[in-house]
């Protein structure tokens, strides 16, 4: 499969009054076409600041891209001026935010919002516009769209809002959308609603997507990977099975065992991970995850784990695939589901800087 | 929407109603009389005057024959302008004082909006802060300091601008400056802080992931939006310019409503106190109305009551 978008040690701080908060420091991962990517991890784990840096939206000042590269098709959009952006954004990478009663426009009509995306990029009459958001509101699934184009936000409902934003997104054919938490705002019929539509349409359009959330149950169903992040890391990354069947990474097992599930009932208690993120001013010496981390070793206060490859597709940061490492056993609730894949090599392998 | 207005109009009476109330109960009360001045007058002169204005008669019936003169829009005769009526005083005085409001309100609107405007745009840089201490000085400087200040440096030492009366553009310009002032610097500030607040929406970022242009986004998604409140403004703006302009009026000796006020109410001229007074509230009434009314057009959110939409 041909590459789409390649993240190459990306760095993102943000210069506050209290310092600089080192928001995203060192991602790296590859996105393939028509592929969907979930990104996961608490909040304030630099998910939204990632994404929002692959269309260069995080606001500058306070906040800068330090280091790394960001290749659409090949092509860095680091050095890009908002000029070129804006023949990037809408048209190439598309956006869906968390809040729909808050991302759209209140005093202008849905109908507009859509058709400036289309005026914009594909350089579309009005008219021609207008006929074209009518099809794209019948598209996401919104009823009477020719009464609803005419129609201001206020007039729809949240979930009715969620397909209005992603009509806006879809509107000039991106090759990449990124949707931030496009469901943590809806209730969970709703929710299901608007997953559903969004695989159809990937379907329909062969669109890749980054999907973000902190709720690794909606991910199983939507995404091809998984990357995790934690302290503006990707502390694992992997298909969906080998992070749900072979997490590796003591961050990962957290967030598994906090995930309600059928088998995971009250029998066994959600455990959430104790403590919170590190303060990104000053991130920690070592690992970031290690204060709050049961397994942590004494290296682990000391010095930053490496990146381990797993398989060809796994990758997880952390000390505890070190050869030397003391075996230990994940939480209950992982092992339960934890089963050999057939891809994984047979010792994990040591990933060398600059790679 | 026809029934929401006729409702605010049922208000609007009953708000004017108990104000032409308020008024002629504490002219009552308030100490001294038209007729007190330096000279005492005989007792049968005053008492002839008395009777010729009405004064003998009991309190209730001088209130009902002045409600009746109200509906039917007549302020009735001057105490102290033996040939004038109080409606002579506002045919002459008000077209004058209109057109200073009016002057005042477009610069307080005009400069205010673009201020704020910058502000926001250059926002904690030179522009914004130079715009803000422009505002805090407007706010804190009242408007007859303000006023003489115009007047002893631009009439006065530059004589870019005629020191006071009311004959041309030029002598309006330095009153409308002084009586805009205070509201001009109060909108700068507001739509500052508006479209400060409207940047930060998260719409913003949307308009921006759809590749539209900074110019774009400024004019189609945060100035209208940021100018809602402004709007809500207009109506405490026009009671602003109204009070302010009995001083400003003063100052620059022009001939308007509000200087007639001011010399009535020196001169105890009952009538002429209580018709303007009336005059004034129907004026602010009928502008908030109107400011209801624009703004429910504006801003689709909100639905007048009773509207085609209305819930
Ligand atoms: N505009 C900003 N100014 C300062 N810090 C910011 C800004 N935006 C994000 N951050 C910081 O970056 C970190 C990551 O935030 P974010 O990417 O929004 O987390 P997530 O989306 O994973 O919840 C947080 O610590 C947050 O405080
Ligand atoms: S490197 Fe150490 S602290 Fe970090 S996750 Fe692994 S074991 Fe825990
Ligand atoms: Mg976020």
């Amino acid at each position: 499969m041909e590459k789409l978008l390649e993240v190459k040690n990306l760095e993102v701080s943000f210069q506050t009054y209290g310092g600089t908060v080192k928001a995203v420091r060192g991602v790296s991962f590859d996105l393939h076409k028509g592929e969907t990517l979930a990104i996961v991890g608490e909040s304030g784990s630099g998910k939204s600041v990632t994404s929002q840096s692959i269309m260069k939206l995080i606001p500058m000042p306070p906040g800068r891209i330090s280091d790394g590269q960001i290749l659409l098709n090949g092509d860095d959009i680091v050095p890009k001026t908002e000029k070129q952006m804006e023949k990037i954004r809408g048209k190439e990478i598309s956006m869906i935010f968390q809040d729909p009663m808050t991302s759209l426009n209140p005093t202008m009509k849905v109908g507009n919002q859509i058709m400036e995306v289309l005026v914009k990029h594909q350089n579309m009459s009005k008219q021609d516009a207008k006929n074209r958001a009518i099809e794209l509101l019948r598209l996401v699934g919104i009823p009477m769209p020719e009464k609803r184009v005419n129609q201001y936000p206020h007039e729809f409902s949240g979930g009715m809002r969620q397909r209005a934003m992603i009509a806006i997104a879809l509107a000039a054919n991106p090759k990449l959308l990124i949707a931030d938490e496009p469901t943590t705002a809806l209730d969970v019929t709703i929710q299901a609603q608007i997953l559903e539509l969004m695989k159809d349409l990937q379907n329909k359009m062969d669109t890749s997507i980054i999907f973000i959330t902190h709720d690794l149950g909606v991910v199983a169903n939507v995404a091809d990977r998984v990357a995790v992040m934690y302290a503006g890391q990707i502390v694992e990354m992997g298909t969906v099975d080998e992070i749900f069947y072979d997490p590796r990474h003591p961050y990962t097992w957290g967030l598994l065992a906090s995930m309600p599930s059928l088998e995971n009932d009250d029998k066994a208690e959600l455990a959430a991970i104790p403590g919170t993120p590190p303060d990104l001013t000053n991130p920690p010496k070592g690992d970031a995850f290690a204060a709050r981390n049961q397994y942590a070793l004494a290296i682990d206060f000391e010095e930053e784990p490496p990146m381990f490859q797993i398989s060809e597709t796994h990758f997880a940061k952390t000390w505890l695939l070190h050869p030397d490492a003391p075996k230990v056993e994940p939480p209950e609730a992982v092992k339960r589901r934890m089963r050999q894949l057939s891809s994984t090599f047979e010792k994990p392998v040591l990933v060398k800087e600059g790679e | 929407m026809a029934k929401y207005i006729g409702k605010r109009l049922v208000y609007m009476l009953l708000s004017l109603w108990m104000i032409v109330t308020a008024t002629f109960f504490f002219m009552r009360i308030a100490p001294g009389n038209p007729f007190a001045s330096e000279k005492k007058l005989p007792p049968e002169i005053e008492a002839n005057l008395n009777a010729h204005f009405g004064l003998d008669k009991p309190w209730y019936e001088q209130y009902w024959e002045y409600l009746v003169r109200i509906v039917n829009w007549d302020f009735g005769p001057s105490f102290k302008y033996k040939s004038q009526t109080v409606n002579d005083l506002i045919n002459e005085g008000f077209p004058v004082s209109f057109l200073l409001g009016m002057e005042a309100i477009f610069i307080a609107v005009a400069v205010g909006v673009l201020l704020g405007i910058i502000a926001a745009l250059k926002h904690n840089r030179w522009p914004d802060y130079t715009a803000m201490i422009v505002a805090v000085l407007g706010i804190s400087v009242p408007s007859f300091i303000m006023a003489s200040f115009l007047q002893y440096f631009l009439a006065i030492k530059m004589g870019i601008f005629p020191v006071a009366r009311w004959e041309s553009f030029m002598h309006s310009v330095l009153p409308a400056v002084a009586l805009a002032s205070a509201p001009m610097a109060f909108i700068a500030r507001l739509t500052r802080s508006s479209m400060l607040e409207v940047l930060a929406n998260d719409y913003i970022k949307t308009a921006k992931s759809k590749g539209l242009s900074r110019g774009v986004i400024t004019v189609k998604h945060t100035i209208r939006n940021a100018l809602l409140p402004v709007v809500t403004y207009m109506g405490p703006l026009t009671a602003g310019i109204l009070t302010g302009s009995f001083v400003i009026e003063r100052i620059f000796g022009i001939p308007g409503l509000g200087a007639h006020f001011v010399t009535s109410i020196n001169n105890r001229d009952y009538t002429v106190i209580m018709g303007v007074t009336v005059f004034y509230s129907i004026l602010l009434l009928v502008s908030i109305l109107l400011v209801d009314i624009a703004y429910g057009i504006i801003d689709p959110r909100i639905k007048l009551a009773g509207g085609k939409k209305g819930e």
